[in-house]
């Protein structure tokens, strides 16, 4: 159902809402950038239409509302523990297509990934309704299309800023706040359908793995993990058993998130390290968003947010990384058939002599 | 020839090593000029002087060589330059045509700041434009400077008044993935005001200089900008007697004591000056009536901000020129 809705009228509806939803969407947080004087875009609760962001990527994805940053998984005190209270409302996430996308992924690693669900996760996942804010063209370094999640229609209702209303498309047992807040208009939501830098993928990444392609990254990389946690898709996490300070017979279990930039990730008991290398990082995230994880879901990880390219401080462009790894896949097999003809070319000429 | 050099000086012209011709100093408060000014300064050093222009220590211009009976022609072509930077800054200039007011109270200097740096904490410009209109046009040979962060990269500890921005930095630990890159980097580049305990991190306000390194290292935003704020160091100074570093007299002071104080300077300078001299630098004022009357009378109406702190003794590093030194080490050679 299409519905045109004014700012004010959407503001009654997410009044409405309220009592049974935690509404988030894409903020400005003043001040809160990283450099002084300047913006955050970043998930938070809204009560008003306005407080919503439409014209700016959030640096940080949702992720952080069904997969907390920092999650205590139980309290524990000598023999007894407990789980911790949850929030009983609904969830209403704003969010863009890639990100709706990559909830799915989440969906993948937290709940059919292996004989157990995570069901911290899946208490929450089943809590939540999404609102798809249209993407009318794309932020810089997406490539959304080119990894197949730009047109996710998993949504209760979509929504586009239009003159200072917002055209919706409602599909979800919203229809009776619409039919009695907006006016019927149809609506289809747009969907970007090309990119400036689109991505290419290597069939098989794997075989370079130990080329020196890598190296650069080892130079380069500074180990910070930003790309990690602005990722949409990673939800690696540690564990930690925190015991209070004033009673450590009292504490709790938290579940935290790692990332695999990040020193630390790889260290296991007795001080071995798995990928030192900041290289071998790389390539262990790059292989997993683009390759490893589609062969065991059938889907890549990678949603094409481009949220890594534009968090990294040294610059370091993830897509412009796959796009040369196709590349290199190209020159090589052009090589071997270069080489293939150069055999099959002398067969000839050894012909002619016969 | 007749001269006052007296007034000559004070419309920022300097008597030069030729009798003839003298050179002209251009102010550019926080160092930040338009680039439309660069044809005025070229046009005054191509038709007056000798085709050449001087970067000053203190970011502004000399443009040498001009002919002493052309000031006045050279000021008006300058008043462009004087109306946009310091009349419409809301420094009172009363004849922007008849060239600068005074040159005692220098060109109030800064790093490029948060424009540009991204260690910068605070906009440098900004408040050296509005000190710049709290201090000048002043006689009192007084150097002021301003700095983005606690690198100092502009100096301002060789200022009698130097301004070094801070941040109080925000912790979420809800936002927190132990990752530790603000407890290490704090350690290695700034004071190691932070330690990591229960996986968490806890940061010692006594020794946090508010350099906002935790903030541009934390991955996850839990590290935040919170309040701005100013440390102030005073009394550094070069010179022929005793060059010194300035030492700390405030810290988490907020905008408003910062121009307080600079205002309230000029009247300590007054009251205590010593009248039979030429000129007497601020520095040796303060040597003279010692560190409490000092931060009395500038700290006078001040209101401070909970979180500000006056330093509470006056000792500066440094050095005095030492004759006997020098000729002590030529004996061993």
């Amino acid at each position: 159902m299409g519905s045109l809705i004014e700012a004010a009228a959407l503001d009654e509806l997410l009044r409405l809402l309220k009592p049974k939803y935690r509404i988030y969407a894409p903020v400005r947080l003043p001040g809160k950038g990283r450099f002084s004087d300047t913006d955050l875009i970043g998930y938070a609760e809204i009560n008003r239409s306005r407080d919503i962001v439409f014209n700016e990527r959030s640096y940080f994805s949702p992720k952080e509302i069904l997969f907390p940053v920092n999650q205590t998984l139980f309290y524990f005190t000598e023999s007894q523990w407990r789980e911790p209270e949850t929030d009983d409302r609904e969830i209403l996430v704003f969010l863009r297509s890639c990100d709706l996308e990559a909830v799915k992924r989440l969906d993948q690693a937290l709940l059919h990934n292996g004989p157990y669900p995570d069901s911290y996760y899946q208490e929450a996942r089943a809590k939540v309704k999404f609102v798809l804010m249209e993407c009318q063209e794309e932020f810089e370094g997406c490539f959304c299309a080119s990894m197949g999640t730009n047109e996710s229609r998993d949504y209760a209702f979509s929504i586009r800023p239009e003159n200072g209303a917002y055209l919706c498309d409602v599909r979800e047992d919203l229809e009776e706040l619409f039919g009695r807040l907006g006016k019927p208009r149809e609506h289809e939501p747009a969907f970007v359908r090309e990119h400036k830098n689109p991505v290419r993928l290597p069939d098989n990444p794997e075989a370079f793995s130990e080329h020196p392609f890598w190296r650069e990254y080892s130079e380069r990389c500074i180990a910070c993990g930003r790309c990690n946690v602005v990722c949409p898709t990673c939800s690696c996490f540690s564990l930690q058993d925190i015991f209070y300070d004033d009673n450590p017979k009292v504490g709790e279990r938290r579940r935290v998130w790692a990332g695999c930039q990040i020193d630390g990730f790889a260290d296991l008991a007795g001080g071995h390290s798995y990928r030192r290398d900041k290289g071998e990082r790389m390539r262990y995230k790059v292989l997993h968003k683009i390759y490893h994880f589609k062969e065991h879901f059938g889907v890549n990880l990678c949603v094409g947010c481009g949220r890594c390219d534009y968090a990294c401080p040294e610059y370091i462009s993830f897509s412009r990384c796959v796009n040369k790894l196709a590349e290199l896949e190209d020159s090589t097999k052009a090589e071997a058939n270069r080489k293939l003809g150069d055999t099959s070319a002398a067969v000839e000429v050894k012909k002619d002599v016969k | 020839m007749s001269l006052n050099t007296k007034k000559l000086a004070k419309n920022a012209w300097r008597v030069t090593k030729d009798r003839h011709l003298t050179c002209l100093r251009i102010r550019v408060p926080g160092g930040h000029l338009p680039a439309k000014f660069f044809p005025i300064l070229q046009e005054i050093a191509d038709r007056f002087g000798d085709g050449s222009v001087h970067l000053t220590t203190r970011q502004g211009f000399e443009i040498p060589g001009i002919a002493l009976a052309a000031t006045a022609e050279v000021n008006t072509l300058i008043a462009p330059l004087i109306r946009e930077l310091e009349v419409d800054q809301g420094v009172q200039v009363p004849a922007p045509e008849e060239g600068y007011p005074a040159a005692g109270t220098r060109n109030v200097v800064a790093c490029i700041g948060n424009r540009v740096c991204p260690q910068a904490v605070f906009d440098t410009t900004s408040l050296a434009y509005d000190i710049e209109k709290t201090i000048y046009p002043n006689n009192p040979h007084v150097k002021i400077a301003v700095t983005g962060c606690p690198n100092d990269c502009v100096k301002v500890h060789l200022h009698d008044i130097g301004i070094i921005g801070q941040v109080e930095p925000i912790y979420d630990p809800s936002r927190c993935i132990g990752c530790q890159a603000c407890v290490k980097n704090c350690r290695q580049v700034s004071t190691g005001a932070l330690r990591f305990h229960n996986f968490k991190v806890q940061r010692d306000a006594e020794r946090c200089l508010g350099c906002g390194e935790c903030v541009l290292k934390c991955p996850t935003g839990a590290w935040s900008r919170g309040g701005q704020y100013f440390r102030v160091v005073i009394m550094g100074r070069t010179g022929k007697k005793n060059p010194r570093l300035a030492a700390p007299f405030l810290e988490w002071a907020d905008r408003e004591t910062v121009l307080r104080i600079c205002r309230n300077l000029y009247d300590y300078i007054d009251r205590h000056i010593d009248r039979t001299l030429a000129k007497e630098h601020v520095g040796y004022i303060v040597d003279r009536t010692g560190y409490p009357t000092f931060r009395d009378e500038v700290l006078r109406d001040v209101v401070l901000s909970p979180r500000a702190k006056v330093a509470g003794f006056f000792r500066p590093s440094g050095y005095l020129y030492d004759k006997s030194a020098l000729a002590g080490q030529e004996s061993h050679i």
